[in-house]
């Protein structure tokens, strides 16, 4: 087990002829994804790395039933795509595409929800189930198989405590990248929900940062209805007020979204808050061997 | 991205919201010659990316030309939480009944637009939320079908805006929802929307923001950025693609990823130090961008040592070395550097590094320890 993809996952790639996308490609191959299709518009009947690549979503799924789609696109186009993956009836979404308007955003998030199609992203890295499949842009060979869930609105900082926890011989169940923008298709509750659920995860690693209120969601949700352990980390104690810092969510405003408010509210939800990211992986350690 | 409030006032015009038309002056004279085109009182307004610059002495009123032209010139050039004033808007003075206040945002966990009204307009509207949550009322848009008419009348009922005048409101809230939609805009204010003694609205102070993320799509709202309340280095640090925040401290730091950039920033405050700087290069680390980054992180005074932290991923280690090398043969660098290198084939890139004489770490802790201590000792 594991959540969101598996050996199981055929996946589609959107923006597959694209340098990123081709790229991307290659690499998910080499870790052992499936990938079934790509897509992209005026180029159907070619291969990309022997995968082939269909005109539109439509074809790609008649011809190729994929059960993913990992979306490539530049952000003018990047909604667009994802819509056609959701009317196509994909029920998995990811989008690694950064620099989409907000509010295309709210437009598209409804609208996939409505469809009852999960979007995970955008500005995301994706995500990877360790020795199973991975659907993102990570770097496969810092992981390693094991009982831990990671959930977090960051990319590197991700494989910053993976390599942590892996150097410390402790594997990961998934890892999942929400994205760093204010608007996003899935939520740490969402995630949250999925690793309480699965019998493969016995702890879960919560990667936040500051701006907006889903770390105080994720802590109220873990506080009522996740009963395993959770260690957090809170990137941004150190960031000023009103700043953007790289991320489009990742700001300070009307003194709300404080790193040191997330803190706090973890800590009341009985979740420990490493003060580095090496950090968490002590933690993780704590909370496997009391269990 | 920000913009002024005459810019804001000219786009919220276009809406057919009733604005207070001012001109802007650069110069104390200019202050003047406007004055005396508008008549009568007038007030004097910094025009400054900056809030709170009522209570920083920067909206002053002048009963003439002159007094204008006075007023005028102690306010430009005052600096307003860190920002000097290089403009100001001279502008009719208005007396009025009434002061509301009307603001378009985006609500985060409702992943919707909301419209919010308050019949305590023309103060900090943080601080009535936070103090009297109450006296805000909220409309969220729907994603579809937007912001609704009967949903501006509510808004202008709840808020106790007497029948008559209903309609009036109603029609700006629909309007101030639209220029937010078309602009792309995260947020988009008017504070205080006032009811004049002649009991017509007027927007008296107007604020947008864009969402930065829409700019390509509004090359005209674009072309609105003051470059004067550009930090310098942030400006350069736009143009080359570079997220780039500048702070106090006096570790400079490079590092790929926002989040990583700002747990760095945390670790160097952990060990007793302070950043100078968020600056996230991006994927890939290419030896021109982390050039770029060198170039824009010394030209601070402030920074006595520098920290790289990349964690290459899928780039190959030794090839982010190579752009490492690369770039610091192209920019002088007065000041010690530590760099935390991981990825595949890491020896090879840490080798590389250290042939060439730099201190080259294995954790982000040990780099940030070594490079606040190294930043102490300069």
């Amino acid at each position: 087990m594991a959540i969101l993809v598996d050996e199981s996952t055929r996946l589609l790639v959107q923006g597959i002829t694209g340098r990123e996308g081709s790229f991307h490609t290659e690499q998910m191959i080499e870790y052992g994804t499936t990938v079934v299709a790509g897509v992209t518009p005026g180029a159907g009947g070619r291969q990309v790395h022997g995968v082939p690549v269909f005109d539109t979503v439509a074809d790609a799924v008649a011809a190729t039933q994929p059960n993913v789609s990992f979306v490539a696109v530049p952000a003018p186009f990047a909604p667009d795509a994802i819509l056609e993956a959701a009317e196509a009836g994909i029920p998995l979404i990811v989008c690694i595409t950064e620099g989409i308007p907000v509010l295309e955003m709210v437009r598209v998030a409804h609208a996939v929800r409505s469809r009852g199609v999960r979007l995970i992203g955008p500005n995301c890295p994706g995500l990877i189930s360790p020795g199973k499949a991975k659907v993102g842009i990570m770097p496969g060979f810092i992981h390693m198989p094991g009982p831990v869930g990671i959930v977090s609105r960051s990319g590197t900082l991700t494989y910053e405590v993976v390599w942590a926890l892996t150097r410390a011989g402790i594997g990961q169940s998934t890892a999942v990248g929400i994205g760093g923008d204010p608007v996003i298709g899935t939520s740490f509750v969402d995630v949250l929900e999925m690793f309480e659920r699965d019998p493969e995860t016995q702890a879960i690693v919560l990667i936040g940062e500051i701006g907006g209120a889903d770390e105080e969601a994720a802590a109220e949700f873990i506080r009522q209805h996740v009963s395993k352990p959770v260690v957090g980390f809170i990137a941004g104690r150190t960031a000023p007020p009103g700043r953007r810092m790289g991320h489009a969510g990742a700001i300070i405003s009307g003194g709300r979204g404080t790193a040191a408010e997330k803190i706090a509210a973890l800590e009341a939800a009985g979740v420990p808050v490493a003060e580095r990211p090496a950090q968490v992986a002590d933690l993780v350690r704590q909370v496997l061997e009391r269990r | 991205m920000d913009l002024h409030e005459y810019q804001a006032a000219e786009i919220f015009g276009r809406y057919g919201i009733p604005v207070n038309r001012g001109i802007v002056a650069r110069a104390p004279e200019e202050a003047r010659a406007a004055a005396e085109r508008l008549g009568g009182q007038v007030v004097v307004k910094a025009q400054v990316h900056a809030g709170g610059r009522g209570k920083a002495g920067g909206i002053r009123l002048a009963s003439d030309p002159l007094e204008a032209e006075a007023v005028a010139r102690q306010i430009l050039g005052m600096t307003i939480r860190g920002r000097v004033v290089r403009k100001v808007l001279v502008a009719p003075a208005v007396a009025f009944v009434r002061e509301y206040y009307l603001g378009v945002v985006l609500d985060r966990d409702a992943r919707r637009v909301v419209v919010m009204g308050s019949s305590a307009g023309g103060v900090d509207i943080e601080e009535v939320a936070r103090e009297r949550p109450e006296a805000i009322v909220r409309e969220h848009a729907d994603p579809f079908l937007g912001f609704l008419d009967y949903q501006a009348r509510r808004l202008a009922f709840r808020l106790g805006v007497e029948p008559e005048l209903a309609r009036g409101f109603a029609a700006i809230a629909r309007q101030l929802y639209q220029a937010y939609v078309d602009c792309d805009a995260s947020l988009a204010e008017i504070n205080p929307l006032v009811l004049t003694q002649e009991r017509t609205w007027l927007a008296l102070d107007t604020k947008v923001v864009l969402d930065d993320n829409g700019l390509f799509r509004h090359p005209d709202l674009a072309e609105l950025r003051d470059p004067e309340e550009e930090d310098p280095l942030e400006h350069e640090a736009r143009l080359a693609g570079i997220s780039f925040v500048r702070l106090e401290g006096t570790v400079g730091c490079i590092v790929n990823g926002a989040g990583l950039s700002m747990a760095t920033m945390d670790a160097i405050k952990l060990y007793g130090g302070e950043p100078a700087n968020f600056l996230d290069i991006g994927g890939g680390a290419s030896a021109q961008r982390v050039a770029a980054a060198l170039r824009i992180v010394v030209a601070d005074p402030n920074v006595r040592s520098i920290l790289v932290n990349i964690f290459g991923g899928i780039t190959r280690g030794d090839v982010v070395a190579q752009g490492l090398l690369e770039a610091f043969r192209e920019v002088e660098v007065r000041v010690p550097i530590v760099i935390r290198l991981v990825g595949t084939r890491q020896e090879e890139g840490r080798r590389m590094l250290e042939e060439a004489g730099f201190t080259v770490v294995d954790t982000m802790e040990e780099a940030a320890e070594r490079a606040v201590a190294l930043a102490k000792s300069q």
